[in-house]
């Protein structure tokens, strides 16, 4: 790797279950001015610009050409675009600054989830062919998930109760959190995944800034590194993937070096109790490893901005000095079907 | 929270999806009640079929007729059943990996309660009764407890065969365009044109969005435009969109109105097609009941020097 890329700033909204007083672009602003003011950086200094989101949560073609108005696209920037999650388009943003073409990059990604049915909605990423017309929403894909790991002893569901309590608890340090702290485990979503088990829907959004080199010392006290990112997918037919794994995730851990030197820390992207489980074991992490302090997906779950949240707390862990080593993950598509893995760095102490 | 405009909004489509020839076989195939599945390079018999390897990428075609029974390798229970899904009454989701097959295929289980279905449980596909050749031709799959089914020989060659399917798609949403947007539709019943000017370079916005384009900071304070303006620039429209009822050539016109600093877009009319012209002064029409103007007409001024709207292009 010729340029060393660390991320610089981070910042992220209160999640909440509706913001309905509040455009895409109104949501987002505060957002990007708290990424840039934590770099005194402007819009206009930054090189390379990169979002994600999707039209089906807001049922518009093209919404995201709107949100650009909170970044002042005028004059024109370099900027693109991932129908996905922000971590996707981290990833490009990455990409870009090896290439030399920028220094500096500004990722961010929103979700509002609250205008339309999420269960629903999130039924038009399957297979249209085979699976769609059958309108399997995210809930149930996730229980057949949970009850293939239950069928393989790997977890039952006073485990997958626990997962959900230590997130919640672990929440209530995290302001952005949109569930935190004592949250009932409830009846039966789809069985066996009780309503703990699932994420809770909601608005937000989050913004990271990349910088290259000397430039991220000048731009942060402790830049977090970015050792290795890499991401995998796997075949899009559940029947054909071990549910109870998650190859994809451990080839991208392995790719980042993540195997190399254990971590301290790891955000993982888990909207789902059981998908815990099958993330901790693809990656290998110990019970020393301090599994999403922030509380995960679990207490907040912005689409879209979930995954790019996740790489975002684990770079704010490394800026605070509260790590040196931290793992980052983030998820797309159905049971775990594509899977990001960075690893994040400080300079020695 | 302050007042802000909802609305239904139903995005609805018949996505209409052309097949590839494994897929074709394999819904037409459900069309006459045989499942088929494809040969992977590796020897393992893919249900539902793939047209391309998982391992290798490599294109497949061989298909292979499997069983109508099979055994589920996951489930989870469904008690409030959604539109859309297989059945409207509670029951499991299921993969099954049918007789003859490696891999398993996702639909519902009709039985009756969770105590019904675990994994390793036998059953047996139930035919929809009307089959057109769509995964739904599986009306969902029901116990069974005898023998494996013995699949016929079939290849995938059938008479007729499906070449696309229509896979109709419907979401609803509760739209709200959030305060900006809000505080201008809300001018709009009063006849009133209101935009936003930016706190950092002064420029007035309409229709406002909240947020400056150039500066990428919050608009707020709010300023009355209009209600007349200049014509910017103009085309002529000589087709007639579907469920439009304005007769064509007619004149779609940017109009800047006064005190705004950005154009927006309306129809021009009072005044024939071919005298439209750029620094056209013209003025709201509104019609009884109407949330917004009809169309702009001309007030009769003297048009507008060419300096006075030059930024605004
Ligand atoms: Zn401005």
């Amino acid at each position: 790797m010729t340029r060393e890329i660390a991320v610089v700033a981070f910042a992220q909204t209160d999640h909440r279950r509706t913001s309905d007083e509040l455009s895409e672009v109104e949501l987002l602003m505060p957002v990007l001015h708290q990424v840039l003011d934590r770099t005194g950086l402007k819009s206009a200094d930054i090189g390379f610009t990169c979002s994600g989101s999707s039209d089906y949560l807001a049922g518009r073609a093209f919404s995201f050409t709107l949100a650009l108005d909170g970044v002042g696209a005028w004059p024109p920037l370099s900027e693109s675009h991932v129908e996905m999650d922000g971590a996707w388009a981290l990833y490009e943003a990455w990409t870009k600054l090896l290439t030399g073409e920028a220094d500096t990059a500004l990722v961010y990604a929103y979700g509002k989830s609250s205008p339309g049915s999420l269960r629903d909605v999130l039924t038009r990423q399957l297979d249209p062919y085979y699976v769609a017309p059958l309108w399997p929403d995210s809930v149930t894909l996730a229980a057949l998930q949970a009850q293939a790991l239950i069928d393989a002893g790997h977890t039952d569901e006073p485990a997958l109760a626990a997962v959900a309590a230590r997130s919640r608890a672990d929440a209530e340090t995290n302001s952005h959190a949109q569930l935190r702290g004592s949250v009932p485990h409830g009846d039966y979503l789809v069985r066996p995944l009780r309503t703990g088990d699932c994420p809770p829907i909601g608005d937000g959004a989050a913004a990271v800034v990349l910088a290259a080199g000397d430039r991220a010392r000048q731009l942060c006290a402790r830049p977090a590194w970015i050792r290795g990112i890499d991401h995998r997918i796997e075949a899009h037919s559940l029947g054909v993937r071990d549910l109870t794994d998650s190859p994809s995730t451990r080839l991208a851990a392995q790719r980042t070096g993540a195997f190399e030197r254990p971590v301290e820390l790891a955000e993982l992207h888990a909207p789902f109790t059981s998908q815990e489980v099958v993330l901790r074991r693809a990656l290998r992490l110990g019970d020393d490893v301090r599994v999403n302090p922030s509380g995960g997906a679990l207490a907040a779950n912005p689409m879209m901005a979930a995954g790019l949240i996740r790489v975002g707390e684990a770079a704010a862990a490394v800026h605070r000095g509260d790590c040196d080593r931290a793992l980052a993950h983030a998820t797309s598509g159905p049971c775990l079907q594509q899977n990001l893995v960075a690893v994040l760095e400080g300079d020695p102490r | 929270m302050p007042h802000v405009l909802k609305a239904p909004l139903t995005v609805e489509f018949p996505f209409t999806r052309s097949l590839g020839p494994v897929q074709s076989a394999f819904l037409t195939g459900l069309r006459e009640r045989v499942v088929l599945g494809v040969r992977a390079t590796d020897g393992r018999v893919l249900v539902p079929p793939a047209e391309y390897d998982p391992v290798t990428a490599e294109e497949i075609r061989d298909l292979v007729e499997v069983a109508a029974t099979g055994t589920v390798t996951t489930w989870a229970w469904n008690h409030d059943p959604r539109r859309g899904q297989p059945l409207d009454t509670p029951f499991a989701w299921v993969l099954v990996r049918l007789d003859g097959a490696d891999t398993a295929l996702l639909h519902a289980l009709d039985v009756p309660g969770p105590d019904a279905v675990r994994t390793g449980l036998r059953v047996r596909v139930r035919w929809a009764a009307e089959r057109t050749g769509a995964v739904t031709d599986i009306a969902c799959f029901e116990p069974y407890d005898g023998a494996p089914d013995r699949p016929g020989e079939s290849q995938g060659a059938f008479a007729d065969p499906v070449r696309g399917i229509v896979a109709p798609a419907r979401l609803d949403y509760t739209y709200s365009p959030g305060r900006a947007q809000t505080a201008y539709l809300d001018a709009l019943t009063a006849r009133r044109i209101v935009g936003e000017r930016c706190p950092s370079c002064r420029k007035v916005y309409v229709p406002p969005r909240g947020a400056c384009p150039t500066c990428g900071v919050a608009t707020a304070e709010q300023v009355e435009v209009g209600p007349r303006g200049t014509v910017t620039t103009f085309c002529i429209v000589n087709i007639k969109a579907k469920n439009l009822d304005i007769e064509v050539p007619y004149v779609y016109a940017h109009i800047a109105l006064d005190g705004a600093d950005l154009a927006l877009h309306a129809r021009i009319g009072g005044i024939p097609y071919d005298q439209v012209r750029m620094g056209l002064r013209v003025e709201p029409v509104w019609t009884e009941g109407a949330r917004y103007p009809e169309h702009y007409r001309p007030t009769g001024e003297p048009d507008a020097d060419y300096d006075t709207y030059k930024e605004l292009l």
